[in-house]
């Protein structure tokens, strides 16, 4: 059934920076479904901003491999979502290209940083897209505008492609309106790829079931204390609750390192970004350097100009983690605060198969709210820990505080996204039976 | 605490241009978010290596990449098939 797919979408929330009219698509598992691709992902012949004016006109030249896969699937990639600029965000309100509303409640932000493609998937415009994930920005976006998003492990899908923003942290993932299509395009996507370096041969082949009796569902207590939101607290609890009556048992869990998680989150990936975003030089892509100009005097007029606020704090922000004098101070203590997260976790799965908790510690923040760097910072505490420890984690919509939806986040241990996806089905299979 | 002078030179280690506008602002946003890393200071451990760690490596033999006309496409200045960058001296 190959051919091409009519898309003109009516884009009431700002969600693509760029749609693609005439979609072509082949034969396969997704034959004729539209996706939408987060715009860090390269895509051959389709402009990849990062929703960033120093990418403004690009257009590469090949695909990541992850499109490379859903184009061999039959997928229609119809259009490249908006997000913060670089993924440097939590509410999609960086992008150069203006924000993205919340379709729950468009006076609210649909999250970040992949809020573009929750906010298309959320509206209905397509079934499924893919995000990128640093430090919580697929599972932040999909509670916050209540649709299904994963965060693989680290290791099982291609980052080939991908604009790197913090490479230790981040992978690209599914987002969709239920677990079946979740899991559905992750099963395209997680295929091994000797182009990332970081990859293990563990392809995702799988359909998710409704069973997890006997699944001992780990529940840190800091998951549900100072921060979080009480209400946010209680329904995750019910929900919680819910898998009890499917037959889990829960168990209590420590993750002490979390006090450190959120510093140690910041100084590891602005120092990735910091020397990743040296690239952005408008000399091999993007709007053009002025050669006229001396080396560094061309570079940071361009870089002043063509670089959002936020996107320059953080690159000054790693510059300075990682300059002679405070490297140990910062970036060595963070990496072992890292360690002691990762170690934390490994601790806490030798008594849970999962472990739950809150996706994000409030609900939508109104557009505009956080305006300072400190308050937007604070809102991923939840989502980095699983980043820093390179495990998978879903969030799975489970009610709403005041019409404002709540995400379950479910965290795995290592390569076992599975289970992960089993659980968040065996929900909301039974939420919505 | 981080001075003003002190952001003019990190902006500048980092090629990031800043203007006379935004040094306060920035430096206090930088203090703010420096004070919160100070938790690190709790952080209890030694770094050692990962073990069981392999690089991945592969044998360099040439394989088909983008042509050169390919790269160039993007470029914004080029000549004779070469990039144009401004220049260092």
């Amino acid at each position: 059934m190959a051919g091409t797919l009519e898309f003109s979408p009516d884009d009431r929330y700002n969600a693509f920076i760029t749609t693609c009219r005439q979609a072509p698509f082949s034969d396969g598992a997704l034959a004729g479904t539209a996706v939408a691709v987060k715009d860090n992902i390269s895509t051959k012949g389709i402009q990849t901003t990062c929703a960033s004016k120093i990418l403004e006109g690009y257009v590469p030249p090949y695909d990541a491999y992850v499109v490379e896969l859903l184009r061999q699937a039959g997928a229609a990639i119809v259009g490249k979502t908006n997000m913060d600029e670089f993924g440097m965000g939590t509410t999609t309100e960086t992008s150069a290209f203006g924000p993205t509303q919340n379709p729950a409640d468009p006076s609210r932000v649909p999250g970040g940083s992949s809020g573009g493609s929750a906010a298309a998937v959320a509206a209905g415009l397509v079934p499924m897209a893919l995000g990128t994930d640093t430090g919580g920005s697929i599972r932040c976006p999909a509670a916050f505008c209540g649709i299904v998003g994963l965060k693989p492990t680290y290791g099982r899908v291609s980052r080939y492609g991908l604009i790197a923003y913090a490479n230790s942290l981040e992978q690209i993932g599914p987002m969709a309106q239920t677990v079946e299509d979740v899991s559905k395009l992750m099963s395209v996507i997680a295929r091994y790829d000797p182009r990332d370096s970081t990859m293990i041969d563990r392809p995702y082949d799988h359909r998710p079931s409704a069973e997890i009796k006997g699944l001992r569902v780990g529940i840190p207590e800091e998951y549900f204390g100072e921060g979080v939101d009480p209400r946010v607290a209680e329904s995750v609890r019910d929900a919680v609750g819910i898998l009890e009556g499917l037959g889990a048992e829960t168990v209590p869990v420590s993750i002490p390192g979390m006090r450190h998680a959120l510093a140690a989150y910041y100084v590891i990936c602005t120092s990735e970004a910091s020397s990743n975003l040296a690239r952005f030089d408008g000399v091999r892509y993007g709007p053009a350097v002025d050669t006229r100009k001396s080396w560094h005097e061309a570079y940071q007029d361009l870089r002043q100009e063509l670089f959002g606020a936020e996107v320059r704090r953080r690159i000054m922000l790693g510059t300075f983690a990682l300059s002679a004098g405070y490297a140990g101070k910062y970036y060595a203590k963070a990496q072992i605060a890292r360690r002691n997260i990762r170690e934390d976790f490994e601790r806490a799965f030798c008594d849970a198969d999962v472990i739950a908790g809150p996706t994000m510690p409030t609900t939508a923040f109104r557009l505009g709210e956080r305006s300072d760097p400190i308050s937007m910072y604070l809102s991923d505490i939840l989502t980095a820990p699983a980043n820093l420890a390179g495990i998978p984690a879903i969030s799975v919509p489970c009610s709403t505080v005041d019409g404002l939806p709540v995400g379950l986040q479910i965290m795995g241990r290592q390569f076992e996204d599975e289970r992960v996806v089993d659980a968040a089905f065996a929900y909301e299979q039974e939420v919505r039976a | 605490m981080i001075t003003e002078s002190d952001i003019e030179h990190i902006a500048e280690l980092a090629d990031i241009g800043i203007s006379k506008d935004e040094v306060p602002e920035f430096t206090t946003q930088f203090n703010a978010i420096l004070d919160y890393f100070e938790v690190l200071d709790t952080v209890e451990g030694e770094s050692a290596p990962d073990a069981g760690i392999v690089n991945v490596f592969r044998d360099d033999e040439p394989r088909p990449c983008l042509s050169q006309e390919k790269t160039l496409e993007n470029a914004g200045s080029t000549e004779n098939g070469f990039i144009k960058a401004p220049r260092v001296m």
